[in-house]
């Protein structure tokens, strides 16, 4: 168990290495100097050299990239170029909105999609099976921006049970908060379980084959006995890992149902900076959302033996 | 191995006709839709501005007063385009670097997979907003950046298939009647991995056309005024209160495209290769 962990931790480090070079040599790859940009156009050559030396841009690509990486490992991601503010506590701030529609998405989409996945396999070929797999097949082929403006219409502005527009954190108002992310977390929901229940009956399927559940039949185990105590776990395991993954792929995505909704969580952000061509800015959240999936996945790799009572690695 | 190959109420054939029917009508459209337009999907006309369906505008007609349907017609078209040479660079890329570090194995493999799994580790759509962001939106970009983004995909696919194929004995034959490394591969490996690609390639052209047309619904896609589904549901978005069909047609459109996809890709998966994973 200690050393698969360690392996695992290890083999992270390339990856998070690498991951800082492509984001680094994105940001590099920009047409124009960071710094004239930085100064506008009235800027003196004098004062863009000076400029150029305080961002430690004269110096060589490779010293760069250090002192780049030595800045972020001391949690200085630097300042925006539009309003001055230092960018750290910037994604901060909008990632705890993202993390909070994202995490209850995925919960909730697990505890939907698990079960379902599972009862479908159970009853392979039956009529709930076909309804399940039908509606998870559907779900699978609906653009998340698409389902959210649709709830919009329906919701917001014909039914007018919800509000269209503003945003209220969980964090100062629970209650006014919560009415924000119904839409934009169910709309995640019904995307992301049809994938989670097709791999949940997909595994299921797989694990009721096999001879020791035909064993605990036999053994006079009731159908629930058998699911739930014998089935469960080993199926589960697989499913976890794609569980693990849209949790990452969300987080990393999360920009497009953050237009759809116009909520400030870090995704916009990403864009608004994109648009505003403040590039700090767009470097500290490429880096951030990149290294957030990284872990994600290192996180679920390590959960994995947990769950998967064959893997006593 | 599987037991239970009764199909569910002929379920299976049903995914096949659909998929093929939905995939086969959308390159129709895709390839001589324009022609049969009912208008110019540039042609502006400010008094037929947000029209209803109906008249001279059979699905309406958009904020600058362009025929929706001839500009859904014109963006089944950049989704096609798109979508086929973003998938033909993937696989061109992946199968290259998938061959190279299965077949050399030792250190080749090792940092080729170093690399690809550090890319592997970048998420796709955010590799394209990063790529669409220092270049600006443009279609080759899209192409360039998604191309890229799920090349290391096959990479995985194509290596997985020679590491098992190359210690068979058809391929060992090849080696001792004394064929040079390449032509074992050409003639040998390459073949071999076809099924496994196409599935991949079919389920890639699906992810593809939803990405295109989520970094378009970004702004970071095809640019204006050229239509695609994705830039379409953006620039309805303002107008959905007065004119909700413009925010219907285009999503309607790319659900049932990648319905279709998926079905046609699920079709091929269990057709060629029954026990290959069920991924996402």
């Amino acid at each position: 168990m200690g050393r698969f962990l360690l392996s695992r931790l290890l083999s992270a480090i390339p990856t998070v290495v690498i991951v800082t070079l492509m984001v680094f040599v994105l940001m590099r790859a920009i047409p124009g100097d960071p710094a004239a940009l930085m100064l506008g156009d009235l800027a003196e050559p004098e004062q863009v050299a000076a400029m150029r030396a305080k961002m430690g841009h004269d110096q060589p690509l490779p010293m760069q990239y250090l002192l780049w990486i030595g800045d972020v490992l001391r949690g200085d991601f630097g300042h925006s170029i539009v309003n001055q503010e230092p960018i750290l506590p910037l994604i901060l701030t909008r990632f705890s909105v993202s993390a909070t529609i994202v995490f209850a998405a995925v919960i909730l989409a697990a505890l939907v999609a698990v079960p379902a996945g599972m009862i479908a396999a159970w009853r392979q070929n039956r009529a709930s099976d076909v309804a399940i797999v039908t509606a998870a097949t559907l779900s699978l082929s609906i653009p998340s921006f698409w389902l959210g403006l649709m709830l919009l219409l329906v919701f917001g502005l014909w039914l007018n049970w919800l509000p269209i527009v503003g945003f209220v954190p969980v964090t100062r108002e629970f209650w006014a908060g919560t009415v924000y992310l119904i839409m934009p977390v169910a709309t995640l929901v019904l995307v992301e379980s049809g994938s989670i229940a097709r791999m949940a009956r997909a595994s299921t399927i797989e694990v009721a084959r096999l001879d020791y559940i035909t064993h605990a039949r036999a053994k006079g185990l009731s159908e629930r006995q058998v699911m739930w105590r014998h089935a469960f776990r080993n199926a589960f395991a697989p499913t976890w890992t794609l569980i693990g993954l849209i949790l990452g792929s969300l987080l990393a995505n999360i920009a497009v149902i953050e237009t759809v909704f116009t909520i400030p969580g870090l995704g916009r952000l990403l864009i608004d900076s994109i648009y505003a061509r403040d590039y700090p800015v767009v470097q500290g959240c490429l880096l951030f959302i990149a290294l957030i999936y990284v872990a994600v996945n290192l996180l679920v790799d390590c959960v994995y033996p947990l769950l998967d009572p064959r893997v006593t690695a | 191995m599987n037991v239970q190959a009764k199909p569910w109420f002929g379920g299976v054939r049903f995914n096949v006709v659909f998929g093929i029917a939905v995939v086969g009508f959308m390159f129709a459209v895709a390839l001589v839709g324009p022609w049969f337009a009912p208008a110019d999907p540039l042609a502006i006309n400010i008094r037929a501005r947000l029209a209803t369906p109906g008249g001279d505008y059979l699905l309406g007609a958009d904020e600058f007063g362009r025929d929706v349907l001839s500009r859904l017609i014109a963006g089944a078209r950049t989704s096609v385009v798109i979508a086929l040479v973003t998938v033909a660079i993937a696989v061109a890329l992946g199968t290259i670097f998938g061959v190279l570090a299965g077949y050399r194995r030792g250190w080749t493999d090792r940092c080729l997979m170093i690399v690809n799994d550090s890319m592997l580790a970048f998420p796709g759509l955010l590799l394209a907003l990063g790529i669409m962001a220092v270049f600006g939106a443009s279609r080759d970009g899209i192409i360039i950046a998604l191309g890229l983004a799920y090349a290391p995909v096959v990479v995985r696919v194509v290596r997985g298939t020679v590491l098992s194929l190359r210690e068979q004995e058809f391929i060992e034959a090849s080696r001792v009647i004394g064929n040079p490394e390449w032509l074992t591969m050409l003639r040998h490996v390459l073949p071999n991995c076809l099924a496994p690609l196409l599935v991949v390639a079919t389920m890639m052209f699906g992810w593809v056309i939803l990405s295109e047309s989520a970094l378009s619904f970004l702004g970071l896609g095809v640019p204006p005024p050229a239509p695609s589904w994705g830039n379409m549901l953006s620039t309805a978005r303002p107008y959905i209160n007065q004119a909700p069909q413009l925010i219907v047609f285009p999503g309607l459109c790319i659900s049932i495209t990648l319905l279709g996809v998926n079905m046609l890709g699920d079709a091929i998966r269990d057709w060629l290769d029954p026990k290959m994973e069920r991924a996402a």
